[in-house]
């Protein structure tokens, strides 16, 4: 049985995937038509490529069904429970960085950090008679990190896209979301508050801990990794 | 899933509870997730189990049936009363992947105003006696002292209130209790919008629902903080005190008692402890050796105000509580719709029992 690697199918991550383990004398790439989902490598005999929409990538992981996969910390982490007993993270790869912030309406003046937002919550709840609603898809992170900041009085709303237009639309008081450039965030009159980001993500390449392993696979696994200088 | 032997426990325990005069009762596995959801906000998903009803909304598959139980009590029943159930509640364990996540919880619930401290010893000796010989060591403790303390601080009511928000959560508690004192300065953002002639300089439009009056409002609150004296030391050191209280039970009233000659505001509350000890030494606890710690159960579900207990497993420190309990009038009046009335109870889980080998 060969090595599998999963890889993001599509976009800047994949492209600057294949740049990366090309680098590093493994090539990378598709074949057939343009719209097949079909791959090679070469540079190394026993490892064969498997596209993945990024998303899939942590539960193809946890599962045992790759032995490497290329995906954001960020999907990891929110994704997976316990994931550092389910992958190990090998190498940050230094693109796809987006850090997942807490933002809220520029006119908040008063509110800058979470013990701010925490103040602002309290009050708000007071006022309109519910929680202030804070849109994400990242549930798990974020409750996480508002209950280490020890944030009451807040709901999170799910909010699968377009997030940044949920205050305006008046189904959020404030949101989480990924940013890199803080360009979508300023347009819709947000800012992102002053404390640490939840998490500071980027594509990074993870090893599965349940992958089966047999002296063959084990055997191409170091002999991947040495090429990659891991 | 329940084994055969716990789930026989579990009917035998409450066939115990009901010989002593409680009535069996009984609530749905779906409960609405709005009440769950408004009184512990959203760390309660991470938590229990929520679950989407196309035509009912969201449901929530019972995290526990003291609050369906307070909930049926406040709506028709007669006072006092005593109830018992059986029944498995469900929880997420993420942070504890390897617990269970459906487990059997027989409880003992007491709703009396005559001697809530007789009360207060009535269930805990009640959980005890049920619990047998199993050897399990009881902790104990007190949030009505600290919030006692709290509510007795002589400070703004804005202030007072904050601690009291965050009386369950020890590390926020702290860092307000830091400010408040004046250990941490001002952040720096906030001493620069206080200071700024026009706060709203560059604010940009007004959007979503928080109007900028609710802002204005809270920036006149944070002006009146910062000109609020700083805590006195002696009442910083007097909470500090008080939540290192670790002791055995008649220590603890000793320290405790000493502390409220003092602080006058903790004398109400240490008299309660003090009428609990004697409650429960009359229905044979031994209090010499029962330990106390005022800081127990703060970082645990929020409805607890009063008396808590658990019994742990000893050697199994990896075991939850095999049994734990509490006061929670706070949550009567909650749920009461106006109405309320003083409540204790507690749950013991028949299967860890089982693991620990207790003797059924």
């Amino acid at each position: 049985m060969s090595v599998k690697l999963g890889v993001p199918s599509k976009g800047r991550l994949m492209e600057k995937t294949f740049d990366w383990f090309g680098q590093r004398g493994i090539t990378l790439e598709r074949t057939g038509s343009e719209r097949e989902y079909a791959a090679r490598v070469t540079g190394i005999e026993g490892v064969s490529l498997v596209l993945l929409a990024a998303g899939e990538i942590p539960r193809e992981l946890a599962a045992g069904r790759i032995h490497l996969g290329v995906t954001g910390t960020d999907l990891v982490h929110e994704k997976l429970v316990q994931w550092d007993q389910k992958v190990e993270a090998l190498a940050e790869l230094g693109f796809g960085h987006a850090d997942l912030i807490l933002a809220v309406p520029q006119s908040w003046v008063d509110v800058t950090t979470l013990d701010d937002l925490d103040g602002a919550a309290a009050a708000f709840r007071a006022e309109h008679g519910f929680r202030m609603r804070i849109a994400t898809k990242y549930h798990r992170l974020v409750r996480h990190y508002l209950r280490d900041g020890g944030v009451a009085d807040y709901a999170l709303v799910d909010s699968q896209g377009a997030t940044e237009g949920t205050v305006k639309n008046l189904t959020a008081e404030a949101i989480a979301d990924i940013t890199s450039t803080g360009e979508t965030l300023r347009a819709n009159h947000l800012r992102v508050l002053s404390d640490e980001p939840i998490l500071r993500s980027q594509a990074t390449l993870f090893r599965s801990r349940t992958a089966e392993k047999s002296a063959e696979t084990r055997e191409t696994l170091r002999e991947l990794l040495a090429k990659l200088d891991l | 899933m329940s084994s055969r032997a716990a789930r026989d426990r579990a009917f035998a325990l409450r066939g115990g509870f009901e010989a002593e005069g409680a009535r069996v009762v009984d609530c749905e596995i779906l409960q609405p997730a709005e009440t769950l959801l408004d009184l512990y906000g959203e760390d309660i998903r991470a938590r229990a189990y929520v679950t989407q009803d196309p035509g009912r909304g969201e449901r929530m598959l019972r995290p526990d049936f003291t609050v369906p139980v307070v909930q049926m009590h406040m709506a028709h029943g007669a006072e006092p009363a005593r109830y018992t159930y059986a029944g498995e509640v469900f929880r997420r364990q993420e942070d504890f992947p390897g617990r269970a996540s459906e487990y059997l919880q027989v409880g003992y619930e007491v709703f009396d105003r005559a001697d809530p401290d007789a009360a207060d010893a009535e269930v805990f000796a009640a959980i005890r006696g049920a619990l047998g010989s199993a050897p399990l060591r009881a902790a104990t403790g007190d949030i009505g002292i600290l919030k006692a303390a709290v509510a007795g601080l002589e400070t703004s009511e804005a202030r007072r209130r904050a601690l009291m928000r965050h009386i369950w959560r020890p590390r926020r508690f702290r860092a307000l209790i830091n400010r408040f004192s004046g250990k941490t300065p001002m952040p720096e953002a906030r001493a620069a919008l206080l200071a700024a002639e026009d706060p709203f300089d560059g604010a940009g439009p007004e959007i979503g629902l928080r109007s900028r009056a609710e802002v204005e409002a809270r920036i006149a609150t944070l002006r009146a903080e910062a000109e609020t004296p700083p805590l006195a030391q002696s009442e910083v050191e007097m909470i500090d005190e008080l939540l290192g209280v670790s002791e055995t039970c008649p220590y603890a009233l000793d320290h405790l008692k000493h502390l409220a000659m003092d602080f006058p505001v903790l004398r109400a509350a240490v008299g309660r402890f003090e009428r609990r000890c004697a409650a429960l030494e009359a229905r044979g606890v031994d209090v010499a050796t029962l330990d106390f710690e005022a800081a127990y159960g703060r970082s645990s579900m929020e409805y607890y105000d009063g008396f808590v207990f658990g019994f742990y497993a000893e050697g199994r420190p990896d075991l939850p509580p095999v049994a734990t309990g509490g006061r929670y009038d706070a949550l009567t009046e909650r749920l009461g719709q106006g109405a309320s009335i003083p409540a204790v109870g507690g749950v013991i889980r028949p299967d860890l029992l089982d693991e620990i080998g207790a003797a059924a």
